[in-house]
């Protein structure tokens, strides 16, 4: 389908892919479809009609306080965590031009998770302390890698492979922190490790949202000049993209993006890289695919967080192992397909 | 579509070899056994116990029983043991792949070799509750050997650069890595046993381990070093090799035969252990040019200095606790690794 332009008459003007939209649709239905069925599932099941009405105002006094305060809060952070994820996924693997080059591979959610784990091993810290480690963690972790993969100007294959060296430094820390600890401590972490959805609540959704309300849009207003980086460097200046701005602008936002999303549920494993690929293979469409990215993100990690807490009987799994496992053989058959293609 | 920049290529090929330089090599290789033994010397003096050399000494020859005497028969010794021949291996694995893949990064725990072992062993633990050395070594064999022969397929034949196969082994790690953690949650017992096991230490170390792995490091150390010549002529390239008359089939899956026996066995011994086999080779290298007939040998001989040198700072910076090898060895390698990587030419990959 050829692409559209929408212009303004003051000048601004707007590509629109139809294929991509309709696919950024369609994904947003189902993921909200999906949230009406985590929220209605569980020891007290709703129907789905029930939820709809109790969101909008129409519930028992039951329902309201099982779908506003337990359920809801749960969802949304989901909701968010995933989406902040892909769209940082999607930002690393388009700077970095290779489909690999995802935060969680290159070393912003290992530091991320010494962070935390610092949090919880050294001072035995509360849900919010072991957040702040994370976000500091990963911060920190992301200025490391980007000092270091500076060298007139950041080249994105130098970034990858930093940051995987980075990666290994910043694992040895956290086998260390496991070691160090006591076995109790050892399992809160290695559960924190996992990434989990259980127990959260609006704690956790007000600075996921409020993150996200910040750092989306600023993403989007870098879509053009990004799309114009992965034509390589050169290209990009010629173009009038101001290159080392706008990946500097979007490292900073995608390693904040990701570090929140850490804080609030752990390294979940593997949405950042998946999501964005899958994204690209519906929409067809080439560059960052940035908004289906997001909304891939999204529903992807509701779909998993509903197949842990259901697909296993009585035990509920934390949801990073079930992206852990579908995301080892997402990559397997990434890397077989690409391989055949010689992408990677 | 996400690209990349054209491929590498191979290291240079060298100069004719004047009888000098053979001479010279020789000497460097007589020094470095003359390292090896000095190292030794330290990771059986130096320990949590400080005791005197003459003590060091009485232990090394007689067992009598007496509490400085047993600290070094029985401690200190088969550790340092261990460490020479899990140095070795994972030092002759990393030469190996690099030379099979012509790939500089190549390295057995970079691309997810000992991941591989590490989550069959994990998995032995947890599933099929076997609690022995010797039931460990032959899940590590299966894992190591899965995840070599898939880095292969990535990697190998026609020849991917070292970012796209540093990039699937560090993601094929990090999902293996993902699945130990889950089995660890599910699995509370095996969490605590696991936990130390993963990081990588020489700290238990006895005589019965060493008396298990010993055989299949020693011939994985034999084939490597009689893979010299074959795989010499490999990095030439493969229609160079071929015209030469190797045997590219054969080289291949003998190199990841005795890929697999080194790491499989070193990481059943002591649990994953990163970057020897990407630090060694490469300062091989610098000494002896890019005859594989003089970088295993090196290889074999400065890869336990390396190994017990860091397992040596471990026991000495937190004493009396002390920091597993595996973690000072990647707390050394990774700024190697980055400094590597910042290089002129591996810039420009």
């Amino acid at each position: 389908m050829p692409v559209k332009a929408i212009r303004t008459p003051g000048g601004l003007s707007v590509r629109v892919d139809p294929r991509a939209a309709v696919a950024v649709l369609l994904l947003a239905a189902a993921t909200a479809a999906t949230a009406v069925v985590l929220i209605g599932s569980g020891d007290f099941p709703i129907s789905p009609g029930d939820v709809i009405a109790t969101l909008l105002g129409n519930g028992t006094a039951a329902q309201e306080f099982i779908v506003q305060d337990l359920r809801l809060p749960r969802v949304l952070v989901g909701l968010l965590v995933g989406a902040s994820l892909a769209l940082s996924g999607a930002i690393f693997q388009s700077i970095s031009r290779n489909p690999l080059g995802s935060p969680d591979v290159i070393g912003f959610g290992q530091g991320a998770t010494v962070g935390a784990l610092s949090v919880i091993v050294l001072f035995h810290g509360g849900a919010a302390a072991v957040s702040a480690g994370a976000v500091v963690g990963g911060l920190v972790t992301g200025l490391g890698v980007y000092v270091l993969a500076w060298k007139r100007g950041v080249h994105g294959y130098r970034l990858v492979l930093v940051g995987i060296g980075i990666a290994a430094m910043l694992t040895a820390v956290n086998h260390y922190l496991l070691t160090k600890a006591s076995l109790i401590d050892a399992t809160r972490a290695t559960l924190w490790m996992t990434g989990s959805l259980d127990g959260r609540d609006w704690a956790q959704v007000w600075p996921l949202l409020a993150t996200c309300a910040v750092l989306v849009p600023l993403v989007f207003v870098y879509g053009r000049p990004l799309r114009m980086l992965e034509m390589g460097d050169d290209a990009a200046y010629a173009l009038g993209a101001p290159v080392e701005r706008t990946r500097l602008v979007l490292m900073s936002v995608g390693v904040l993006l990701i570090s929140v999303a850490t804080a609030a549920a752990g390294p979940i494993a593997f949405v950042a890289l998946s999501a964005p690929q899958l994204a690209r293979r519906v929409t067809r469409a080439p560059g960052p695919n940035l908004a289906a990215s997001t909304v891939m993100g999204a529903a992807l990690l509701l779909v998993a967080d509903w197949t842990a807490t259901n697909a296993f009987g009585e035990r509920q799994l934390p949801v990073g192992v079930v992206t852990g496992v579908l995301g080892g053989c997402y990559l397997l058959w990434l890397l077989v397909t690409e391989r055949k293609a010689g992408r990677i | 579509m996400v690209d990349s920049p054209p491929e590498q290529s191979a290291e240079p090929i060298s100069a004719p070899t004047p009888r000098r330089r053979h001479a010279l090599r020789a000497t460097g290789l007589l020094v470095s056994v003359g390292i090896l033994l000095l190292v030794c010397v330290a990771s059986i003096a130096v320990g949590a116990k400080s005791m005197p050399l003459s003590d060091v000494w009485h232990g090394l020859f007689h067992n009598s029983g007496a509490g400085n005497d047993v600290i070094v028969h029985d401690v200190r010794v088969p550790r340092t043991l261990l460490g020479l021949l899990v140095g070795a291996a994972l030092g002759l694995a990393g030469a190996v792949m690099q030379a099979l893949t012509r790939n500089p990064l190549a390295e057995p725990g970079l691309l997810g070799v000992n991941a591989g072992a590490s989550a069959a062993v994990v998995s032995a633990i947890s599933f099929l509750g076997v609690t022995s050395l010797t039931g460990y070594v032959w899940f590590a064999f299966l894992g190591a050997a899965v995840v070599s022969a898939l880095v292969y397929i990535l990697g190998g034949s026609r020849g991917a650069t070292p970012v796209r196969l540093a990039l699937a082994g560090t993601a094929v790690s990090a999902a293996l890595f993902g699945y130990i953690n889950a089995v660890q949650l599910l699995d509370a017992a095996a969490l605590d046993r696991i936990r130390f096991w993963t990081v990588g230490s020489l700290a238990s170390a006895d005589m019965g381990t060493i008396g298990k792995v010993a055989p299949f490091i020693g011939v994985g150390v034999l084939l490597a070093l009689l893979l010299a010549r074959p795989l010499n002529a490999m990095e030439m390239g493969d229609d160079t090799a071929r015209a030469l008359g190797a045997h590219l089939n054969r080289t291949r899956i003998l190199s990841m035969l005795a890929v697999t026996l080194l790491c499989g066995a070193a990481t059943a011994a002591c649990g994953p252990i990163v970057f020897i086999g990407l630090m060694i080779p490469h300062l091989v290298r610098s000494i002896t040019g890019p005859d594989m007939r003089w970088i295993l040998p090196y290889a074999t001989v400065l890869s336990p200095v390396l190994l017990l040198g860091a397992d040596v700072v471990g026991r000495v910076v937190t004493r009396p606790a002390e920091l597993q090898v595996g973690i000072v060895t990647a707390l050394i390698g990774g700024p190697v690794f980055i400094h590597l990587v910042r290089r002129k030419r591996m810039a420009q990959l």
